[in-house]
């Protein structure tokens, strides 16, 4: 029993903030955005939450799929930035589009969560509990910026991206790389909510809110990036039994171009290979490789049986690859 | 000799001409370079010469003539040149 990916849709806000619209918000220029990290627009929420973009992706990967949602019996969404802490976003995507019949949870992993989502996923289904899921990647970053922070609040999106992930006799997923180190954590963070009761030392409880913002030292982060990307990119490439030479498209997480310039000139990896849409989107955590490849199925670039490999890294540590075959007419229809 | 190997990789790095790279060449204000075509000469230079440059330290750093002493230092070179 395998499984493979039989549909893919995504959802964006409809909000476009150009790197002049950041000129009149911090000290910063087009110039200084686009040098520095390849981007020059992003989409940000201006009403739109998580839970309405992750819902909205996935009716469109379900009807890219062409299957009966209603058969949907699992649903993880990868986000770090969820309406709610309960109900998940899973959990509201479910009541949006009436899947009534679904196991519903979220899934913490920086931006790589979309990358563990999938492998859970798959896992589940080749271990016969469930049999089609949802695999959502959904961020509304907006949220957790500081937007007083010209080094961070330019490097952000919004947007939701998701496939549909059925049975299949042969497998559409061949293999997948995943680690964390959370002793280099702290280089990347997002705090929670204070911790504050009438038994904590301080002035007593206060509410949870705006003070979580991303905090994160660049430069490690940079080193960090360029260095489990590569390793997962060959990693993947082994567990898969695939030559990286064959691999058409290399999908990975869009954080920063200069992090996808270095590998690329890194492993010798003609430019090309690697799908880049962060100019148009900037970083949208968990959601930008789901995106990427919605864009990419529906400027019709994927071919019967291609492999493409997923590459994503982040908040954690986090790192991991899957190693897909492109194959969404073989799920099983029942 | 370690001035050649690292004048190389600086050359690679941060795409400049041989004969710019002096040990008085300032990386940022003669070299061009930003804070990440930092990050990335410095994990080439620890890749290529075998040494080991701590972030505290990679701040030190300013100009060819710095890296060149560290370098120098940690490969434990007396050689006269």
């Amino acid at each position: 029993m395998y499984t493979t990916i039989s549909g893919t849709g995504s959802a964006l806000p409809e909000n476009r903030v150009t790197n002049r619209d950041f000129e009149r918000l911090v000290d910063t220029s087009d110039e200084w955005i686009i040098t520095r990290t390849g981007i020059s627009e992003r989409r940000i929420s201006s009403g739109e939450n998580t839970s309405d973009l992750a819902a909205q992706a996935a009716a469109n990967a379900l009807s890219n799929a062409g299957v009966d949602p209603l058969d949907v019996d699992l649903i993880i969404a990868a986000t770090v930035s969820p309406d709610k802490f309960t109900p998940t976003v899973s959990c509201q995507v479910q009541k949006a589009l009436g899947l009534a019949k679904a196991t519903c949870f979220d899934l913490w992993a920086g931006c790589t969560g979309f990358i563990f989502a999938l492998m859970t996923a798959d896992s589940l289904i080749r271990s016969g509990l469930f049999g089609r899921a949802l695999v959502i990647g959904a961020e509304v970053l907006s949220k957790l910026v500081d937007w007083t922070d010209r080094g961070t609040c330019v490097l952000f999106g919004d947007g939701a991206g998701a496939v549909v992930l059925s049975r299949s006799e042969s497998p559409g997923l061949l293999a997948h790389f995943t680690g964390s180190d959370g002793a280099r954590g702290h280089v990347l963070c997002i705090d929670g909510v204070q911790l504050a009761n009438p038994w904590t030392d301080g002035a007593g409880p206060s509410p949870s809110g705006p003070g979580s913002v991303i905090r994160m030292d660049g430069q490690e982060v940079f080193k960090f990036a360029v260095t489990a990307m590569q390793q997962s990119i060959r990693r993947v490439c082994e567990l898969a039994g695939i030559e990286l030479d064959d691999v058409p498209y290399i999908i990975p997480h869009q954080a920063n171009d200069r992090i996808i310039e270095s590998v690329a000139g890194r492993m010798k990896i003609p430019r090309s290979r690697f799908y880049t849409n962060l100019d148009r989107r900037g970083n949208t955590s968990a959601a930008s490789i789901p995106i990427a490849l919605d864009e990419m199925n529906r400027a019709d670039v994927l071919k019967p049986r291609m492999p493409l490999l997923l590459v994503g890294f982040g908040g954690g540590l986090t790192w991991g690859a899957s190693m897909v075959r492109w194959m969404p007419n073989s799920r099983e229809d029942s | 000799m370690v001035f050649d190997q690292l004048k190389a990789i600086i050359v690679d790095q941060l795409d400049v001409a041989p004969e710019d790279v002096s040990p008085a060449s300032s990386f940022t204000d003669d070299l061009g370079a930003d804070s990440l075509d930092m990050v990335e000469l410095i994990m080439a230079i620890e890749e290529r010469m075998g040494v080991h440059i701590a972030q505290k330290e990679a701040g030190n750093l300013t100009t060819v003539g710095d890296v060149l002493a560290f370098v120098e230092a940690q490969k434990g070179a007396g050689v006269a040149k």
